[in-house]
C-alpha cells in the first residue's frame, strides 16, 4: 500500500451548533436575496402596491389617509411574501434538487436547518419592514400603537405562514408549489384586506375571509397602527390557530425527498 | 489501519411498494476501497442510501462504523462523507460558496482552496450551480463529500458522465483518500473502475450480493481463461486435446483460428507451443486472455453490464 501525504487523513467532527446554524442562515438569506423572482415578490411588488395605491385613488380605503390604511396591509403582505410564498417556493425546489437530502447527511441536524430557515425569513422580513416603513413615512404615514404588539403580530403571522408554506413545499411537487404559492399570494392579496377593505365584500364572504391568516394579520396590524388599539385578541387567536395547525401538519407530512 | 468492518449489512430487505429493491443482501466492507458493482436497478443505490441513514431497512441490520445509521445518525453523520448520484446543491449557489458552506459544518475541514485547485473547480468562478457543466457538478459533489475529513466516504456513481480526464482526476483522488486511510464505498457499473480502484468488489444483482472478493480473486475463481492462436487451417485438434490436461477444451473456431479453454498456466502454455513445434506450426497471434470482471459478471448473472 502506498503511503499518503496525510492531506486527507480522517479528522471528522461537527462544527459547533451556533456556527452551523449561523452559516446556514447566512447561505439561505444569500440565496433568497440573489433570486430575482423572490425579490420581485418580497420587495418590488409590495413597494409598487404601496406607492401606487397611496398616491392614486384606485380603491376607496375609507376615511383617513390612504397610506394609514395601506401601510399595515402591505406589511402583512410582506410577511406573507417571505414566510409563505418565498419559503414555499425555495424549499420546494431545494427538496426537488436534493439540497435537503444532501444536508440531511451533513452534521447539521434537521431542527437546526429549520431554525436557520426561520432566521433567514426573519432577517428578510426585517429588511422588508425597514424598506416599506421608510417608503410609508415618505408617503405621509403616521402610525400609532405599541411596537411590542406589532412585533407579536408579525412573529405570529410569520409562524402561521411558515407552517403553511412548509406544508405545501414538503408535500407537493416543486412546480405545483411554485404555481400554487403564487396563486395563493395573488388571491390573498386581493381577498385578505391588504389593499381592498374587507367590507367591500358581501357579508357572508367577509366572515369567511376574516378567518384567513392574511386578513387576521392585516386587520390586527391596522387596528394597532392606524387605530391605536391594544391587544387585537381575535386576530392574534386566529393567527395562533393557523400557526399551530400549519406547523403541526408540516411536521407530520413534510417529506424530505 | 483498523481491520474492523466499516460497513456491515446483514440480510437487508428494502421494498418500495410491491417492488423489492434489496432482497436479503449481505455485505461486509473492510477498510480500503470497496466497489459495489451491478447493473441499473440492482439495488446499489438503495443499499448505499440505507447505509447513509436515508432509508429504514424493512428487515435486516445495517452497521456503519459500528453505528446504526438511523438510530445513531447524529453520531454517524459527522464521520461520513456523502456524494449523491445527482443534485444536492442550491441551484443559485456558486461552487466555491457551497463548498465553503459544507466545510463550515465540520470541525476540522480540509483546506478549501487546495481542494478547489485539486479538483479543477477554480474555473467555475461566479457561475451558479445550475449553469455548471455536468462534470463540474460531479466534481463539486465529490469535493463536498470529502471536505469534512471523514473516515468513510460513500460515492454513488462518482464518474457517471465524466470525460476521461475528469474520470482520472476522480480516480486519483480516491487513491489518495485510500492512501491516507479514508475508506471508500463506491457504486459503479464500470468494470474498469471497480478493477482499478478497489481492494474489494461486491457484485450485486437482483438485490443481492452474488459474489464478493478482490478483483484478482473474482477473476481467478470460477471463470476459465482462454488461450488463442492462429495457424494453418485443419490442424488435428484431437491430438492437441490428448496433450492437454483433462479439464481443458480445444477447438478450431474458424478455419485457422484455435481456442484452448481451461486453467491457463505456464505449463499449459508450454504444452501448446511444444505441440505446435511437433506439428511444424508457427502459432501466430498467440494470446492468453485473462477473464475480466465483465466475464465473471456475465457468468454470475447472465447479464451484460452496460454504462
Amino acid at each position: 500500500m502506498t503511503t499518503g501525504t496525510g492531506t486527507y487523513a480522517p479528522k471528522p467532527g461537527a462544527a459547533p451548533l451556533p456556527r452551523m446554524i449561523g452559516a446556514q442562515a447566512v447561505l439561505e438569506t444569500k440565496m433568497l436575496l440573489r433570486n430575482g423572482e423572490q425579490l420581485l415578490l418580497t420587495a418590488v411588488i409590495p413597494t409598487l402596491l404601496l406607492v401606487l395605491f397611496a398616491s392614486v385613488d384606485i380603491v376607496d380605503t375609507g376615511a383617513g389617509k390612504a397610506v394609514d390604511f395601506l401601510a399595515p396591509g402591505i406589511l402583512a403582505l410582506a410577511v406573507m411574501s417571505t414566510a409563505f410564498t418565498g419559503q414555499a417556493i425555495a424549499t420546494g425546489f431545494e427538496r426537488r434538487y436534493g439540497v435537503l437530502k444532501r444536508l440531511a447527511a451533513s452534521p447539521l441536524p434537521r431542527w437546526a436547518l429549520m431554525t436557520a430557515k426561520t432566521l433567514s425569513v426573519l432577517v428578510t422580513e426585517a429588511l422588508q419592514v425597514a424598506l416599506l416603513t421608510a417608503i410609508a413615512f415618505a408617503l405621509g404615514w403616521s402610525p400609532h400603537g405599541d411596537p411590542g404588539v406589532v412585533l407579536l403580530l408579525l412573529v405570529l403571522g410569520t409562524a402561521a405562514f411558515s407552517g403553511l408554506g412548509l406544508l405545501m413545499a414538503g408535500t407537493l411537487k416543486a412546480e405545483a408549489t411554485l404555481a400554487a404559492a403564487n396563486l395563493v399570494f395573488l388571491l390573498l392579496l386581493v381577498g385578505g384586506g391588504v389593499i381592498v377593505p374587507l367590507d367591500r365584500f358581501p357579508g357572508a364572504v367577509q366572515d369567511v375571509l376574516a378567518l384567513l391568516p392574511i386578513s387576521a394579520l392585516s386587520d390586527g396590524l391596522r387596528d394597532v397602527l392606524r387605530d391605536g388599539a391594544g391587544m387585537p385578541w381575535g386576530d392574534l387567536g386566529i393567527l395562533a390557530g393557523w400557526a399551530v395547525v400549519g406547523l403541526a401538519a408540516a411536521g407530520r407530512f413534510f417529506r424530505w425527498e | 489501519m483498523r481491520s474492523d468492518p466499516v460497513v456491515q449489512v446483514r440480510a437487508l430487505v428494502k421494498r418500495y411498494g410491491a417492488k423489492t429493491a434489496v432482497d436479503g443482501l449481505d455485505l461486509v466492507a473492510r477498510p480500503g476501497v470497496t466497489a459495489v458493482l451491478g447493473p441499473n436497478g440492482a439495488g446499489k443505490t438503495t443499499t448505499v442510501e440505507t447505509c447513509e441513514g436515508y432509508r429504514r431497512p424493512d428487515s435486516g441490520t445495517v452497521r456503519v462504523l459500528g453505528l446504526d445509521p438511523v438510530r445513531e445518525g447524529a453520531a454517524l453523520r459527522p464521520r461520513i462523507g456523502v456524494m449523491l448520484q445527482s443534485g444536492g446543491v442550491y441551484s443559485g449557489a456558486r461552487a466555491e460558496e457551497m463548498l465553503r458552506h459544507v466545510a463550515k459544518l465540520h470541525a476540522h475541514p480540509l483546506d478549501v482552496d487546495a481542494l478547489i485547485e485539486r479538483l479543477g473547480l477554480g474555473t467555475c468562478g461566479r457561475t451558479s450551480y445550475r449553469r455548471l457543466s455536468g462534470g463540474q457538478q460531479q466534481r463539486l459533489a465529490l469535493a463536498m463529500a470529502v471536505v469534512g475529513r471523514p473516515e468513510l466516504v460513500f460515492l454513488d456513481e462518482p464518474t457517471a458522465g465524466l470525460d476521461p480526464q475528469a474520470r482520472r482526476a476522480t480516480w486519483d483522488l480516491v487513491r489518495d483518500l485510500r492512501a491516507d486511510g479514508v475508506s471508500v464505498i463506491l457504486t459503479t457499473h464500470h468494470m474498469d473502475e471497480a478493477e482499478q480502484l478497489s481492494d474489494d468488489v461486491a457484485i450485486v444483482d437482483g438485490g443481492r450480493v452474488v459474489a464478493q472478493g478482490s478483483p484478482e480473486q473474482l477473476c481467478r475463481g470460477g471463470a476459465e481463461n482462454t488461450l488463442r492462436f492462429t495457424g494453418r487451417p485443419g490442424l488435428d485438434v484431437g491430438s492437441l486435446l490428448k496433450a492437454l490436461p483433462a479439464d481443458c477444451s480445444a477447438a478450431e473456431l474458424t478455419p485457422g483460428s484455435y481456442r484452448v479453454a481451461g486453467k491457463i498456466d505456464p505449463q499449459l502454455l508450454a504444452t501448446v507451443t511444444s505441440w505446435c513445434a511437433q506439428a511444424g506450426v508457427m502459432p501466430d497471434r498467440i494470446s492468453v486472455e485473462r477473464h475480466t470482471l465483465e466475464d465473471v459478471f456475465l457468468e454470475l448473472t447472465g447479464k451484460e453490464l452496460r454504462s
